[in-house]
């Protein structure tokens, strides 16, 4: 069994899995980090965004030790202590979600969207973003208000990945 | 999913005698094809040859006559190259229209173009480019390269290198997206450099990834969408599924390439 390593919301961790390890069942069933929720399996809803240093993806459909080394952010790592990251503090303030389950995979998705893409983001470029997270309450029309304003609140904030690159 | 090794080669000559050692195993690029057909056991390797490590194959290089992509290079860095939106926009916007932005974070066009899809959307710009697939071991013209879907001319223990795309003045793509896959129902890729004139269709072929050859001839008069009017493709080697049936294909066709042309000579 390989043995991964990775620091997970500014932790270090480690442990011997399966190969077939998903990222996504490293952190729910390794670490009990049940915030990455698992919505279709099928890498359709992104449900199950996270960040790799800097940039978002499905972590269904990558297994855990292909992020050997890397720096994974989950839902539960975004806040500052008790102080919610801009984004979460918006979709709460715009009601951006109904049943929540697949809010995590949206706030993941919607801080990297604005760290792509700026944080002066019109309606269209939200929901053409937006295309890799489906909502089965389909609560998209304040999805998209709290992305609007979460987005501006984040402004300044361009991202690790983009950092590095600099 | 059935259980499976896990290889980290850092150079491509460890990966070709890993593969020629394991005749089970599979190359792994960005994973957003293969692991999901690994979960619904359509594929099972005996062990994954991870290409993440393998040094030099991802990047974006543009020469005078020519643009080479590796072919680790993700979707998203192909569609933000600065220095490929300058010389042939209509290439980058095909990566750029590839599913949604997590799977452009982690897909590559090596893995795309080795997959061949038929309703993926390099394919179409390979063939309508008339790039040259580079492997470890020789240069296959795209004409040669895809055999049909999910099949190409690749040996078991090819790995593709890269991808050289020469530069075409005018070109364009449209693609029009399955609603809920993303994948293209059609995609129509046009372009002409000096007298060659290319259009390729992926998504609605029967047989993968074509060129529409009345439509080239067509636009040999003119390279221009009004050449096409009166134009129509047969439908015999058309897909029919669920999604559409072979005239519906057929008729999108005509209409991709038509938009695929203005964009084209819009500039
Ligand atoms: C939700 C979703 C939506 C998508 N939408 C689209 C879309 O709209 N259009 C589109 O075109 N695609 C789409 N895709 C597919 C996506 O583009 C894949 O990333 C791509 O087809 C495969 O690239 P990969 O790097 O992920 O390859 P992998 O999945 O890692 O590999 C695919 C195959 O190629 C082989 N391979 C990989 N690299 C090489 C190499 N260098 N040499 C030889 N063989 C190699 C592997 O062994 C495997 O058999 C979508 C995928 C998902 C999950
Ligand atoms: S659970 Fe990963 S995309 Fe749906
Ligand atoms: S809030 Fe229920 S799935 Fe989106």
């Amino acid at each position: 069994m390989p043995t991964v390593s990775m620091t997970v919301n500014g932790k270090p961790v480690s442990a011997n899995v399966d190969a077939r390890t998903l990222l996504v069942q490293f952190l729910r069933e390794n670490l009990r980090l049940t915030g990455t929720h698992v919505g279709c399996d099928t890498s359709q809803c992104g449900a199950c965004v996270v960040h790799v240093d800097g940039v978002a993806l499905k972590s269904c459909t990558t297994f855990a030790w292909q992020v050997e080394g890397a720096n994974v952010t989950t839902i539960e790592g975004l806040a500052n202590g008790d102080k919610l990251h801009p984004m979460q503090e918006a979709f709460r303030e715009n009601h951006g979600l109904q049943c929540g389950f697949c809010t995590p995979g949206m706030i993941m998705s919607a801080v990297e969207m604005v760290w792509r893409k700026g944080s002066d983001l019109d309606e269209q470029t939200i929901r053409e973003e937006l295309d890799g997270n489906l909502c089965r309450c389909t609560g998209y029309h304040n999805i998209v208000k709290a992305i609007h304003a979460g987005a501006r609140a984040m402004a300044g904030d361009r991202g690790p990945a983009q950092q590095a690159a600099e | 999913m059935y259980a499976f090794e896990i290889h980290r080669p850092t150079t491509v000559r460890q990966a070709v005698n890993l593969l020629a050692k394991n005749p089970e195993a599979k190359l792994l690029a960005g994973g957003h094809s293969l692991v999901p057909v690994m979960k619904m056991r359509l594929a099972s390797p005996s062990a994954l040859i991870d290409l993440s490590k393998v040094e030099g194959l991802a990047g974006v290089e543009v020469g005078s006559r020519s643009v080479t992509i590796g072919a680790m290079t993700r979707h998203r860095d192909v569609a933000r190259s600065p220095e490929l939106h300058q010389v042939m926009p209509a290439l980058a916007s095909v990566p750029d229209s590839i599913g949604d932005p997590h799977v452009r974070n982690r897909g590559t066009i090596g893995g795309s173009i080795a997959n061949n899809d038929p309703n993926a959307d390099y394919p179409a710009a390979c063939l309508g480019l008339g790039a040259t697939i580079i492997t470890n071991k020789r240069k296959i013209p795209a004409d040669e390269y895809f055999q049909g879907m999910f099949d190409t001319a690749l040996e078991p223990d090819e790995i593709i290198t890269k991808v050289s795309f020469p530069i075409a003045k005018k070109a364009g793509y449209e693609k029009f997206k399955h609603p809920a896959s993303g994948f293209a129902l059609v995609g129509v890729f046009v372009s002409k450099r000096s007298s060659e004139i290319r259009v390729a269709v992926t998504g609605a072929g029967a047989n993968g990834v074509f060129r529409a050859t009345v439509f080239e001839e067509a636009l040999k008069k003119r390279f221009h969408p009004k050449s096409l009017d009166g134009v129509t493709l047969s439908t015999d080697e058309m897909n029919s599924d669920i999604h559409a049936g072979k005239d519906y294909r057929a008729h999108l066709v005509g209409v991709m390439a038509r938009r695929a042309l203005a964009k084209a000579v819009a500039g």
